[in-house]
């Protein structure tokens, strides 16, 4: 783990979670360095939202601590909860851009909800971060005259507009084209880099991730499996690790969902 | 746990979960106040769009009633006291519940519907992100303006169904009754409590609806199937609400 303490950003401790009999999270610890980018590595279905809404304070974990700047995320009152998540944004994997403003209209809405600022530098705010997304002729567009790469393109305008210092993304590299990934991939370092955000990536596109993270968890079966920077990742002996990260069909996790009897067996039950 | 307690556990969880919402709602609504133009634009959507279905409807419900009305007192001789058939009729009963079913239909269902659907795209879990509590940037809005729209509507339902079109088309002009018997009979008959409870109908039936669409809305299971599964029970549960709650509220009112 990294230290000296004020370079933790996030901390999360003993964390336990689950949906209903569903165990998520079964005792994860994880610290997300300050300014860097952060990947959070698992197979689909292994609750890597689920971390990020904990993290966001929309969800209760059953045990353990999320701390934000050290601050117990879980323990704030409403008013102060929402005053911690002025610092932080979250981008959600559809964008969700609210469908009924403009995308000038979305990226001004948390500068409209949290500041007085007057309407011309709302403007010249909106208009700032859509040209660091590329997206400043677009601004008259509706969310549904924009494609899925560009929603969340100008959701990372929304989410920087009120310069939070945590960042989160949710899978934003899925279902893009290599363009549009190659897009997103460089927003992301240059926000890093730029404006020294901490960034935490919650992916399975393993390649891309790791190519522009400065440490990465690999989560599963609610336990963390690995941990370490992008070079030690790819040079781990786990056998899961290894698996995910080249994709082998069948290993720890096994091609064959469990099923009560053998195949055999299965096959020669008469049908009655 | 059998079959019908599991029901009834099922219902009362929801009513405890719709009390406790409506709660949050009204503790929003002074900071919705304070953002007039949020009500206005939700004032547009769900009242002054059902502006059509109302106002045809309420016609002919006029049209209707003046038709019917109209034989049966002919057998007394009666046929002089048609506008007061008409307006009791309208105001009493049929402008707020038969506006209150239309309400539901048109601005209740869009309003889950649209509030379920901003719940399946993460559009409400983003607002909560960006430190924007739903409640009052959604809910309150929409739910002050359905409350707003309900009496409104009912108004311009009664004032079609009795004048403008409806029973003075059919009556006066069509069937000959004199316009001024028409009018002088109503104005001397109706009350101004008539009015009144109509109106203080239609608020309640505009609280129920308003509830019980946002409810829906922001509770449904974010899929498609629950949308439709909200945009439904919307209807159905406003419908009967309304025409229970019709029955509870006229029985106090005409003790």
């Amino acid at each position: 783990m990294i230290s000296p303490d004020s370079d933790i950003h996030v901390r999360v401790r003993g964390l336990r979670f689950s949906f209903g009999p569903r165990v998520i999270y079964d005792g994860v610890d994880l610290d997300i360095p300050r300014g860097k980018i952060t990947a959070i590595l698992g197979p689909s279905g292994t609750g890597k939202t689920t971390l990020l809404r904990l993290i966001g304070g929309q969800w209760r974990p059953k045990s353990g601590s999320i701390e934000v700047d050290g601050v117990n995320v879980h323990k704030q009152s409403r008013s102060q909860l929402f005053e911690l998540r002025k610092r932080m944004g979250l981008l959600f994997q559809s964008g969700a851009l609210l469908t009924d403003l403009s995308v000038f209209e979305n990226v001004a809405f948390p500068l409209r909800e949290h500041t007085d600022l007057p309407e011309s530098m709302i403007r010249d705010l909106v208009l700032m971060n859509l040209e660091a997304v590329g997206l400043r002729g677009a601004r008259e567009l509706y969310p549904e005259q924009i494609s899925g790469g560009m929603s969340r393109r100008v959701a990372l305008a929304r989410a920087i507009a009120l310069e939070p210092a945590l960042i989160m993304f949710d899978e934003p590299f899925t279902g893009q084209d290599p363009i549009s990934m190659g897009v997103l991939i460089r927003l992301v370092r240059t926000l890093n880099k730029a404006q020294g955000l901490t960034s935490i990536i919650v992916s399975h596109d393993v390649k891309e991730v790791l190519s522009i993270s400065d440490y990465a968890y690999v989560i599963s079966g609610g336990k963390v499996l690995d941990h370490g920077t992008p070079e030690a990742i790819r040079a781990s002996r786990s056998e899961y690790a290894q698996q995910f990260l080249h994709g082998r069909p069948d290993g720890p996790v096994p091609f064959h969902y469990k099923a009560s009897k053998n195949y055999a067996d299965d096959l020669l039950e008469s049908v009655e | 746990m059998s079959r019908g307690s599991n029901i009834l556990a099922e219902f009362l969880r929801g009513l405890g979960q719709a009390t406790f919402f409506l709660l949050t709602i009204v503790r929003a609504l002074p900071g919705a106040l304070l953002r007039p133009r949020l009500i206005v634009q939700q004032l547009y959507h769900v009242g002054v769009l059902s502006l059509i279905i109302i106002v045809i409807s309420g016609s002919f419900v006029g049209m209707i009633l003046a038709l019917q009305g109209y034989r049966t007192l002919s057998h007394f001789g009666a046929t002089s006291t048609l506008g007061v058939f008409v307006s009791f009729v309208v105001v009493r009963e049929l402008a707020p519940v038969v506006t209150a079913l239309l309400f539901a239909g048109r601005a209740g269902s869009a309003l889950a519907a649209e509030i379920g659907l901003m719940k399946a795209t993460d559009q409400l879990s983003g607002m909560e992100m960006m430190a924007v509590d739903p409640v009052k940037r959604v809910i309150a809005p929409r739910f002050l303006a359905a409350l707003i729209a309900m009496p409104l509507l009912t108004s311009i339902f009664a004032v079609m169904a009795i004048g403008v079109a409806g029973g003075h088309l059919i009556g006066v002009d069509l069937l000959g009754v004199d316009q001024g018997t028409y009018w002088g009979q109503i104005h001397a008959e109706l009350r101004p409590h008539d009015v009144v409870e109509s109106l203080i109908k239609s608020l309640f039936f505009g609280i129920v609806i308003a509830w019980i669409s946002v409810y829906q809305g922001y509770f449904a299971a974010p899929t498609s199937e629950g949308v439709s599964r909200a945009t439904t029970s919307t209807v159905v549960v406003s419908s009967l609400i309304v025409v229970g709650l019709d029955f509870v509220l006229t029985a106090f009112m005409f003790r």
